[in-house]
């Protein structure tokens, strides 16, 4: 690897994008404007949608750029990634419906 | 016999996995991802049991909004600033970081020595910032009171929460104080006893009918905290059991006890990582420095400790964005 072409360029630009989206996410959570904040769409609000789609957004650039997950073999990168996500949604998805569960349920029932 | 062994292990450093690459990938590097990959399992573990209890009390979980609203040196309400500047020192610390990487992968020493120095004082402001926060923290600014059947009532005027120390007259009327070796018992010190008194509270919010109390209950349509009604604040402030500064793993004045545990362990975990990262970060500056690397005849172990501290800016992106945003 040695006197391999430098990717400064890249770098910085990734880090100017993962800048540009905190910027946004931070004006969007200080203003939290009405309209996106107090509606609802698939079982939260848009604004947390928007919340969460740049976080996921942020993940990439942070994995693929940073941590160079772009330049690994393709089945070394899915090893990682696909392992990760699966387990990841599938604990998420179970722990959030018993959540909902315990508040709409359980709650009127029980005194924590 | 060949046929079982997978590995020929006739040179010497078998330790490291010999030369074999699977997936192109050394030993060390896979490794390291496959440490991540299980320690990204364990972060999504606390925050997922953080996502359960959050929607277990839903609709009284505080409002990071009104929790996290100081900066330091500047009186006032600035929610997110802080929180914004600290993931942006993240990710500066992120690039000099993989800056610090591209130099080694041309072999230019001074060049990962300096990004690799950077990187070391990013995450030292970071860790030194979430100090600062978690000191704000407990120490809290407002006062509340809690109530014998778990509520924590905060105090409110014209809508806006005001301090205990804004509307609090009167002696303490139960004559206590904080007993300390010195005016106490001589073998013991007692709990510190809080500034203000339930009972002198009472007295002071009878006192001034502009006050309101708030109850932790949200109005799920407005997403924001009940205010109740002067007869209603009354007589829950009448169950009131003690006051609550601050925070601490038993109380705190911003609202389910849970919320601040949640807080000091997953933000505690997190800050743990960087730490130990910025101890692993100053091993390997060394080690660069002293030309370890040079004579190895690559930077790789830069590389893997950067994964690392990739990593930790990754956690971050994620912790912020649910304890601050959503």
């Amino acid at each position: 690897m040695a006197h391999a072409q430098s990717h400064t360029k890249r770098i910085w630009n990734v880090f100017w994008i993962l800048s540009a989206i905190t910027i946004v996410e931070v004006v969007l959570g200080i203003y939290k404007p009405a309209s996106l904040h107090l509606t609802s769409i698939l079982g939260t609000s848009p604004l947390n949608w928007i919340f969460i789609i740049l976080t996921l957004a942020k993940a990439y650039g942070i994995t693929w750029a940073f941590m160079h997950m772009e330049g690994e073999k393709k089945w070394f990168r899915r090893s990682v990634v696909w392992t990760a996500v699966f387990l990841i949604c599938y604990l998420v998805t179970l722990l959030l419906i018993e959540g909902g569960y315990l508040y709409e349920t359980l709650a009127p029932l029980v005194k924590w | 016999m060949e046929a079982n062994i997978a590995i020929p292990s006739d040179s010497k450093d078998t330790w490291s996995g010999g030369g074999n690459k699977p997936f192109g990938a050394s030993y060390g590097k896979m490794m390291m991802w496959f440490f991540i990959v299980s320690d990204a399992l364990t972060f999504s573990g606390f925050l997922a049991a953080y996502g359960l209890t959050r929607f277990k009390f839903i609709d009284s979980w505080p409002i990071a909004d009104e929790v996290f609203t100081h900066i330091p040196f500047v009186h006032g309400n600035y929610p997110m600033i802080y929180v914004a500047f600290m993931t942006f020192v993240l990710i500066a610390s992120s690039v000099t970081m993989v800056l610090a990487v591209d130099a080694g992968h041309q072999m230019k020493k001074n060049k990962v020595a300096w990004y690799m120095f950077a990187t070391i004082i990013g995450g030292l402001i970071f860790v030194g910032s979430q100090a600062w926060e978690w000191n704000t923290f407990i120490k809290g600014s407002y006062g509340a009171v809690k109530t014998t059947d778990g509520k924590v009532l905060q105090f409110v005027k014209d809508g806006h929460q005001i301090a205990l120390s804004d509307f609090v007259v009167g002696d303490r009327m139960d004559l206590r104080e904080t007993n300390t070796r010195k005016n106490g018992l001589w073998f013991e010190s007692g709990e510190a006893v809080p500034q203000y008194s339930v009972a002198q509270i009472m007295a002071s919010y009878k006192a001034d009918p502009s006050i309101q109390i708030r109850s932790e209950k949200m109005n799920l349509d407005l997403k924001q905290k009940i205010i109740l009604s002067r007869e209603k604040g009354a007589s829950e402030l009448a169950n009131g059991k003690f006051v609550i500064e601050g925070a601490n793993l038993r109380a705190n004045e911003y609202g389910n006890t849970i919320f601040a545990d949640f807080f000091f362990f997953i933000t505690g975990f997190h800050g743990f990582h960087v730490l130990s990262g910025i101890i692993i970060n100053i091993i390997i500056f060394f080690n660069v420095i002293l030309g370890t690397y040079e004579k190895r005849g690559h930077y790789e172990m830069v590389e893997k400790v950067g994964l690392y501290w990739h990593f930790v800016d990754l956690v971050w992106v994620f912790v912020f964005t649910f304890f601050y945003l959503v």
